[in-house]
This record gives structure tokens, C-alpha cells and sequence, in this order.
């Protein structure tokens, strides 16, 4: 065995049960750690959770000005530096703020367009509706899009997000209405993004990328909650669309020129980092609020990418239907973040105060009557879209009460990997994973034929499971679950 | 144990790519740590050396240099779309608290039918990174973000 293996025996058995669902890694158990670390996991995923992801739990608590406890979602796996399904808040003044808790895609996020198509209208024209999604979504490794952005639009994405594609054609203004955070933070500075990151950023702006990232058509086969269903718009055997991706190059490309200089800072303000992934910086210090700036303006351009998406799936759908959006029902039902920093309000120890809410791998959960829930869904929280693996079933819930107290408002992002990729592609092939979907009904169109086997649906924990625990928590409730009828894939 | 023919190895990572390049000295360490990055991504046994491009790069230390030499690859490989199958890394130097590689790449234009895409990388780690002097010559460790 490795030598930095050593001790993670004892990290598993330090767990301590605190509630159903809910484990704890006690203080003390690493030296240094400044808050518990909190797992939510059930009896039955326990066992697929990684020591190593333990430990990383474990490392995040000792950074400075942490709140409460360093968080575990369900769906949490090994990532670098944080785990992945990692939340962890710092305070405003006290706390720091790191690219590592954030990650390298900045805003890789989810988005869910409802559509007044039945799984009965869709399914005979599956195989042309995937391969014209196909044809119109550039995806896959180098894929460029067909909008060039000039140094000045690209400005305007950078720092407005989703607005600039709406008001250049690409989408109406209830699509706003229907982003987390009106598709954009505000506060974005472009000063700081470095000529790498803009180079990459310009002929992205419309793609899908690999990995992980996909296009999916979908049908409505459950309603766990029927009032919560209408307030969303959703029913039972309706067609809704599915669009999962980030921020691209420029989103890497920020990450990596900020985790530089957020490293000298470390060490200029003397943090002891368990692992140069967690480098940090206090939070009100140059280098951590000009890596804030410049993030913020990834997670603007990631919501602005996943709205051009949107407008060129909503125009391959028209011209198969041959209906405009409007008659189709296209209408955006809400856009989640899945790895961002975001400066929230938090009640800590009975006092409100502004905290640095870091989610890589998690997304918000915030519950009925946040002022941050668009107004037509106040009333039941915003809606909390949990992406399945290839061929398997995804979810919306909806945020609700407990969130607040229990997660920093936030919840599960999706299914969580079991699976190294390497693993999968010795263990499946594309084209046999890719027949054994189409033989159940759901059409695959990948980039590259590998990505499928990467994707294969056995490399991850059962979705279902992972969004079970989060319901028993009272984090976020079931509303509705979909099945797949079509992927792309990068 | 290391055997010393071994260029590269592949290490166990859930949700990303992980693994160890070795060589007789750190310069044939890092060249070794490229190959492995690229037949993450490509098959860069089909890739023909056609274009060159010379990379010089400093940075505050050696963790630091192996970060922006695979960043710097990684960076070209999708900006000009051209994947790189031999490496030459002609020297690192440190001096005066600074870290300094000089390198050629060689490769060409990416053509989607010949060269068979793999994995994205996304970006390379700070995670465990290692660039150490072993008993048995020189040993990096990586893990790339996919």
C-alpha cells in the first residue's frame, strides 16, 4: 500500500451516526480541523463512499472561518482538493475563499424547458429529433461554436450573462425570470482575466463540451407532488429538455490562472494547507476578491452558453413540430449551478451574516419564501434539478425548509461517479453501452464513442437513492422524475 | 517499486485521471508526464511529429512548472486544435528562486477521424502533485481534472 493511505482506516471509523442520514467526522479527528465535517448518506450508500473522500471532508474543515460544518452530499465522491458534492461556508471577514471549493468548471450547472409535447408526439422522430439536436449543439473536445464573440461582446457576457444572449435573439425575458440568480451574478470584474482565458472564451460560447455534459430529451413518467408540479408546470407524460454544461475553457482556464496566485497568497498570509488544491486566500484580501471577480464572470458565461443552447434546441424542436415555441410550450422551468462561490445570507449560531458559500458539485436548495426564489415560485421553493447518468432517471425537487438549517441551502447535483473513467472504458465499450440504451428505447449521438463507455449508466450510484436522502432530510422534496428518450453527448 | 524501463503509470481516481511519469532525470520526467496526459486524451501513437512548437516557461517552483508545462499543452492542444505526440523538454533550471523549462512539442493539426478523441481533460490538479528526485531517478505525479 501507498504511504498516504496510512490512517484512513481510522477516518471511517471515527464516523459517529447523528441522525438518519446523517454522519459526522468528529473535530479531532485530523488535527487541525476547525469545524466537524457532516456527511448525508443513507445505511445503503455509506458503503460506497470513498475513505479518501472522508478525508478530504476532513481537510476542508481546517481552513479558516469556516461555519458550522465541512459538508458531504450524497452523491459526494474523490474529487481534488474539496470532495466533489462538497459544501463549506466561510465567514464574510474571518473566512477565505478558494478556487478548489469552486473547481475548474466554473458554473457547470443544469437546466430543465418544459414542452406541451407528449412522450407519444416524440417518440417516432426520436432518431432525427437527437440527430438534429446533434447537428445544431456543437459538442465534443475542440468543438467551436458557430457565434464568434468579439473582445466587446464577450465583455458583455462576462459581466451580464444570460441578458446578452437574451437580448441578442437568443431567448426571452422569462427565461431570466427562470435562471437561478436572473442568470447572472453581479459584481463581475474583467480586469483580471487573462488573455488565455479570453482566447478560449470566444469561439465557445454555444457548446456543449465532453464529459459528463449533455443534451437530453426526456418524458415525465412520476408525480411525487402534484401542487408543487403545477406551480412548476409539469405533468405526468410531458416532454421536457435537459441541458447540463459550464463555463468551457474560459471557466479552466480562470481556475487555473487564480489557483497561482491564490497559492502565493497562502502562503503570504501563512495558511497551513493540508493540500495545495485548498489554497485560499482571506476573503476580503486582492487576491481572493479578484479571483471572485473573475469567477463570477465565468459562472455569467456559463449561464449565457447554456441560454444559446437552449435558443438552438428550441429551434431544432420547432422545425421538427413545425410550431414556434410558443404553440410547443418551450418555456424554461429553472437553471441551476452546480460548482460555484456565492456570498449569501446565513443564519450561524442564531445571528444572520453573510457567508461565502462555496458548492462544488452541489446546487442550491433554497426554500419557499427566500428572496432569491423567482416570485412565481415563492410560494414552494425553487425547483432543484438533479441530473441522472446516461440512461437513467433525473429529478426535480423543490427546495424546502430544513435546507437552510441544515445544508446552507443546498442539496445533492447528481447521480456521483463509483467509477474511475479508465475503469469504465476497460470494463464496457462504447458501442455495446450505446446498443443496449437503443434496444431500450433511449437514442445515443456522441461526439466520440468512448465518452459513452466513460458515461456508461453502471459507473454511477442510482440516482434514485442519492435523491432519496435529501428528500428524508427535508432538504428538497420529490416533485417529478424523468426517464431518457435521447442523449448528445460531447 | 519503480522498474526502470517504466515511462509512465496510471494511478486509481474516481472521478478523474491520476498518474505517475518517470525518468532518469526531471526533464525526461516531465516529457514522460505529457505522454501520459495526451493518451488521456488521444491516441497519440497515430499523432505525426509535422509541427514544432518551442515552449519556454518560469515559474516560482518545480510543483509549479509541471502544473504550467501540462496547463500550457493543454492550452495550445485546444486553442490552435493540435495535438502533440513527442515532447522534447531541453532543460529546467532553478535559479534565484525561480523555476525555468525549456521544451519542444511536436505534433499536428487534430483530425477528428484519425486521431480517435478519448477523455476531456479539463484542466491539471494541484492534488497530490509530486516532482521528486527518487533512488531510482526522478518520479512526478499528476491528476488531471476530466
Amino acid at each position: 500500500m501507498e504511504e498516504e493511505q496510512e490512517g484512513q482506516g481510522s477516518i471511517q471509523e471515527s464516523l459517529k451516526r447523528i441522525d438518519n442520514n446523517i454522519w459526522e467526522i468528529p473535530i479531532g479527528t485530523k488535527p487541525g480541523m476547525n469545524v466537524p465535517g457532516r456527511i448525508f448518506l443513507s445505511d445503503k450508500l455509506i458503503h460506497n463512499l470513498e475513505p479518501e473522500a472522508l478525508d478530504q471532508v476532513a481537510n476542508v474543515a481546517m481552513l479558516p472561518g469556516i461555519q458550522k460544518y465541512s459538508m458531504a452530499m450524497p452523491d459526494a465522491h474523490l474529487g481534488y482538493g474539496f470532495p466533489i458534492g462538497g459544501v463549506a461556508a466561510f465567514d464574510e471577514e474571518e473566512g477565505v475563499i478558494s478556487p478548489g471549493g469552486v473547481g475548474f468548471d466554473i458554473n457547470c450547472g443544469v437546466r430543465l424547458l418544459r414542452s406541451n409535447l407528449t412522450v407519444d408526439d416524440v417518440r417516432p422522430v426520436m432518431k432525427e429529433l437527437t440527430e438534429k439536436l446533434f447537428q445544431s449543439v456543437p459538442a465534443g473536445v475542440g468543438s467551436k461554436s458557430r457565434l464568434r464573440a468579439s473582445d466587446s461582446e464577450l465583455d458583455d457576457i462576462f459581466l451580464h450573462g444570460s441578458r446578452w444572449a437574451v437580448e441578442n435573439g437568443y431567448g426571452v425575458e422569462a427565461d431570466l425570470e427562470h435562471c437561478e440568480g436572473g442568470g447572472c451574478i453581479e459584481g463581475g470584474d474583467v480586469s483580471h482575466i487573462s488573455a488565455k482565458a479570453r482566447k478560449r472564451g470566444k469561439p465557445q460560447a454555444g457548446t456543449l463540451g465532453s464529459g459528463n455534459h449533455f443534451l437530453e430529451v426526456q418524458y415525465i413518467d412520476q408525480i411525487y407532488d402534484q401542487e408543487v408540479a403545477e406551480k412548476f408546470g409539469l405533468e405526468e407524460g410531458q416532454v421536457t429538455f435537459m441541458i447540463h454544461c459550464g463555463s468551457r475553457g474560459t471557466g479552466h482556464q480562470i481556475c487555473t490562472d487564480h489557483l497561482r496566485t491564490i497559492s502565493q497568497a497562502s502562503k503570504k498570509y501563512k495558511i497551513a494547507l493540508p493540500d495545495k488544491q485548498l489554497a485560499c486566500a482571506p476573503a476580503q484580501s486582492d487576491e481572493a476578491q479578484n479571483y471572485f471577480r473573475s469567477m463570477i464572470c465565468a459562472a455569467n458565461y456559463a449561464w449565457n452558453n447554456r441560454q444559446i443552447i437552449t435558443h438552438w434546441t428550441r429551434e431544432v424542436i420547432s422545425d421538427i413540430f413545425r410550431s414556434d415555441m410558443d404553440e410547443l410550450g418551450l418555456d424554461l422551468v429553472y437553471d441551476v449551478a452546480h460548482n460555484v462561490a456565492k456570498l449569501e445570507e446565513h443564519t450561524v449560531d442564531g445571528k444572520k451574516k453573510n457567508v461565502y458559500v462555496h458548492r462544488k458539485g452541489a446546487t442550491r436548495a433554497f426554500p419557499p419564501g427566500h428572496k432569491e426564489v423567482p416570485q412565481a415560485y415563492r410560494d414552494v421553493g425553487q425547483p432543484v434539478l438533479i441530473p441522472g447518468s446516461m440512461g437513467t432517471a433525473s429529478f426535480v425537487l423543490h427546495g424546502a425548509e430544513a435546507s437552510m438549517d441544515i445544508s446552507f441551502g443546498s442539496a445533492c447535483h447528481g447521480a456521483g461517479r463509483v467509477m474511475s473513467r479508465a475503469h469504465a472504458k476497460k470494463e464496457f465499450h462504447g458501442e455495446d453501452v450505446k446498443s443496449d440504451l437503443e434496444k431500450s428505447g433511449i437514442m445515443v449521438r456522441a461526439a466520440h464513442p468512448s465518452v459513452i463507455a466513460e458515461e456508461a449508466p453502471e459507473v454511477y450510484k442510482s440516482s434514485s437513492d442519492v435523491v432519496n436522502v435529501v428528500h428524508d432530510l427535508g432538504i428538497a422534496g420529490k416533485v417529478a422524475r424523468m426517464m431518457p428518450l435521447g442523449v448528445v453527448k460531447g | 517499486m519503480q522498474n526502470s524501463d517504466l515511462e509512465y503509470e496510471y494511478l486509481e481516481h474516481t472521478a478523474d485521471a491520476k498518474f505517475r511519469a518517470y525518468g532518469k532525470t526531471m526533464e525526461e520526467a516531465f516529457e514522460n508526464a505529457a505522454v501520459a496526459m495526451f493518451n488521456v486524451m488521444i491516441n497519440t501513437s497515430k499523432v505525426d511529429c509535422i509541427h514544432t512548437e518551442d515552449i519556454e516557461l518560469a515559474a516560482p517552483d518545480i510543483d509549479d512548472l509541471l502544473v504550467d508545462w501540462l496547463s500550457e499543452l493543454l492550452f495550445i492542444f485546444e486553442v490552435d486544435f493540435i495535438s502533440f505526440g513527442k515532447f522534447e523538454v531541453k532543460s529546467i533550471t532553478q535559479e534565484d528562486g525561480e523555476c525555468k523549462l525549456s521544451a519542444r512539442a511536436s505534433g499536428e493539426e487534430i483530425d477528428l477521424e484519425k486521431h480517435e478523441i478519448d477523455t476531456e481533460v479539463k484542466a491539471v490538479t494541484y492534488n497530490d502533485l509530486k516532482a521528486e528526485e527518487t533512488p531510482e531517478g526522478f518520479m512526478v505525479q499528476v491528476t488531471v481534472d476530466t
